[in-house]
């Protein structure tokens, strides 16, 4: 079985680098081992895929997406790919039905050494604006173990690639980039946070880029 | 071993020696001038000689490999050329099976229309069917938001990255008398003329480069290394007339045509570039930017080339 999740996990890899020659550009954090909680925006299915893909192959092992697990769980081959390749951390999205929260999930994950790769937005965009508001989980995940690095991470073009809907990819060039890593202030609310945190993301977008240029 | 091994090792004996000489001044340049590594010129340069190690490498292996060989090759660079292309372009959700059709279906169709040699149908092939079919595809999605620009491009990709790109393999198929089995050469004779023309354009330009050439498009290209570049290619070329049909002279010409060719090639494709606001197409190639900013100067000259050499030499 570990043979097998290897295989798909590079067959995965390659797949990824084919259709994106995706490239990592560290700005402001070094791919170094140490535990992080990398925060992205979320617009394609693939989105953890392409940070898994820049990690250092020794990154990897130790950094898991989370995800939901209503997702995840749906048919063998997306749960053979979520839990047993990406070893992703499942939470229940549905408020009413679950029996536990997902932040305590997450923590215990945290707490088992792993890495995380979160998306805040907590949906994926499928709007024109570049950047949903935040769910409020990072802050109370960011207060529960204050220790672990917040590192912004930026997915680019990968919307383009494989728009919500369409299941063909067009192969186009993205990149992935890591900003310098933030931390909440004794002083903030969970609001200032989470702006300041959407900021953080948002300011490594090339977009944002050309606007300021 | 055949006539053609000969002159194809003959051949990569000489550009082996020529990288090893490159490799070794690199080595002394940055022993003397950047030893650190701050000096971005040197560091540059020792990349761009590193990769064309790796790409010489590379075609060797494809030409070992015969026909099959060539014709992966280059349908593997126009995937990669495409792929850098569109990113550039404006092309939204209402073009994405237009472009999927352009990577899934008319890439492979064009390079399976090589192999076989249909001559008829690859050389209008893009221009005609792709042209008329894919903004219909487009159209049916019915987004008319910057409707002409978003169809244009993509024809332009498949035009430059497709297209023209195909014409390298396609010298294979030409039917030259007394020259039978051996228009692989003519594809090394293209590749290495042109190659070395931007290369020597690049080493005359930093050697005597004062004024530039096109200071809007290119600031690195100078009217020193546009002459020296091209003179020397082509006197390059006229010495290369042993591995093709051509006689000294005639080699000496069209070497003068692909130069020219691939020195206007770089001008649009940097004009492209401008226009979007990047410095690279990629960053595939280490030193070289992207597939685009290597294979520029062989996409504008290999269908001229093509069409000269099938015109006066070629039975078909």
């Amino acid at each position: 079985m570990r043979f097998l999740t290897q295989i798909a996990a590079m067959a995965i890899v390659l797949f990824a680098r084919l259709i994106t020659a995706v490239r990592g550009i560290w700005q402001g954090a070094e791919p170094v081992p140490r535990q992080r909680i990398y925060f992205a925006n979320h617009a394609s299915h693939g989105d953890f895929i392409l940070i898994w893909t820049v990690l250092p192959p020794r990154l990897r092992r130790s950094t898991r997406p989370v995800a939901g697990a209503d997702y995840w769980l749906k048919t063998s081959l997306r749960r053979f790919i979520g839990c047993d390749v990406f070893k992703a951390v499942l939470i229940d999205r549905n408020r009413e039905s679950r029996e536990r929260d997902p932040i305590e999930v997450m923590v215990e994950a945290l707490d088992g050494g792993a890495s995380l790769i979160v998306f805040p937005e907590g949906t994926r965009n499928g709007t024109d604006a570049p950047l949903l508001p935040f769910k409020s989980g990072l802050y109370h995940l960011a207060k529960a173990r204050p220790t672990v690095e917040l590192v912004p991470v930026w997915i680019d073009n990968l919307n383009r690639v494989m728009p919500k809907g369409e299941f063909v990819p067009v192969p186009l060039i993205c990149t992935v980039t890591f900003g310098a890593p933030v931390r909440v202030d004794s002083s903030e609310d969970k609001e200032a946070f989470l702006e300041r945190a959407r900021n953080a993301l948002l300011a490594l977008s090339p977009k944002s880029s050309e606007v300021r240029a | 071993m055949n006539q053609t091994h000969v002159h194809l090792l003959t051949l990569l004996a000489g550009i082996a020696g020529m990288l090893m000489a490159a490799s070794a001044a690199g080595f002394v340049l940055q022993r003397r001038l950047s030893p650190d590594g701050s000096n971005a010129v040197i560091e540059n340069l020792n990349a761009r000689i590193k990769a064309w190690w790796a790409m010489v490498i590379l075609i060797a292996l494809a030409f070992l490999g015969g026909r099959a060989g060539v014709i992966l090759l280059f349908a593997l660079c126009s995937f990669a050329a495409l792929r850098e292309f569109v990113t550039l372009t404006n092309a939204r959700r209402a073009d994405h099976w237009a472009l999927a059709a352009a990577f899934f279906v008319i890439l492979p169709v064009q390079y399976y229309l090589v192999w076989v040699d249909w001559y008829g149908l690859y050389s209008i092939f893009i221009p005609v069917y792709a042209f008329l079919l894919l903004p219909i595809v487009s159209a049916l999605r019915g987004d008319t938001d910057r409707y002409l620009i978003r169809i244009a491009e993509v024809q332009w990709a498949l035009m430059i990255c497709v297209f023209c790109v195909s014409h390298v393999p396609a010298l294979l198929s030409l039917q030259i008398p007394g020259y039978e089995g051996r228009n692989v050469l003519l594809i090394a004779f293209l590749v290495v003329v042109v190659q070395l023309s931007d290369v020597l354009q690049y080493v005359w330009g930093k050697l005597l480069g004062r004024r530039k050439i096109a200071p809007l498009l290119s600031p690195s290209k100078t009217v020193e290394g546009f002459f020296g570049g091209v003179a020397s290619a082509t006197i390059i070329g006229a010495g290369l007339w042993w591995m093709t049909p051509f006689a000294p002279l005639q080699a000496g010409s069209l070497a003068l045509i692909v130069a020219l060719m691939g020195f206007f090639g770089g001008l649009v494709m940097s004009a492209i570039k401008r226009d979007r606001g990047v410095k690279d197409w990629g960053h595939l190639i280490a030193g070289h930017g992207g597939f685009i900013d290597r294979l520029d100067s062989v996409i504008f000259s290999a269908p001229i080339f093509f069409h000269i050499v099938r015109y006066w030499w070629s039975l078909t």
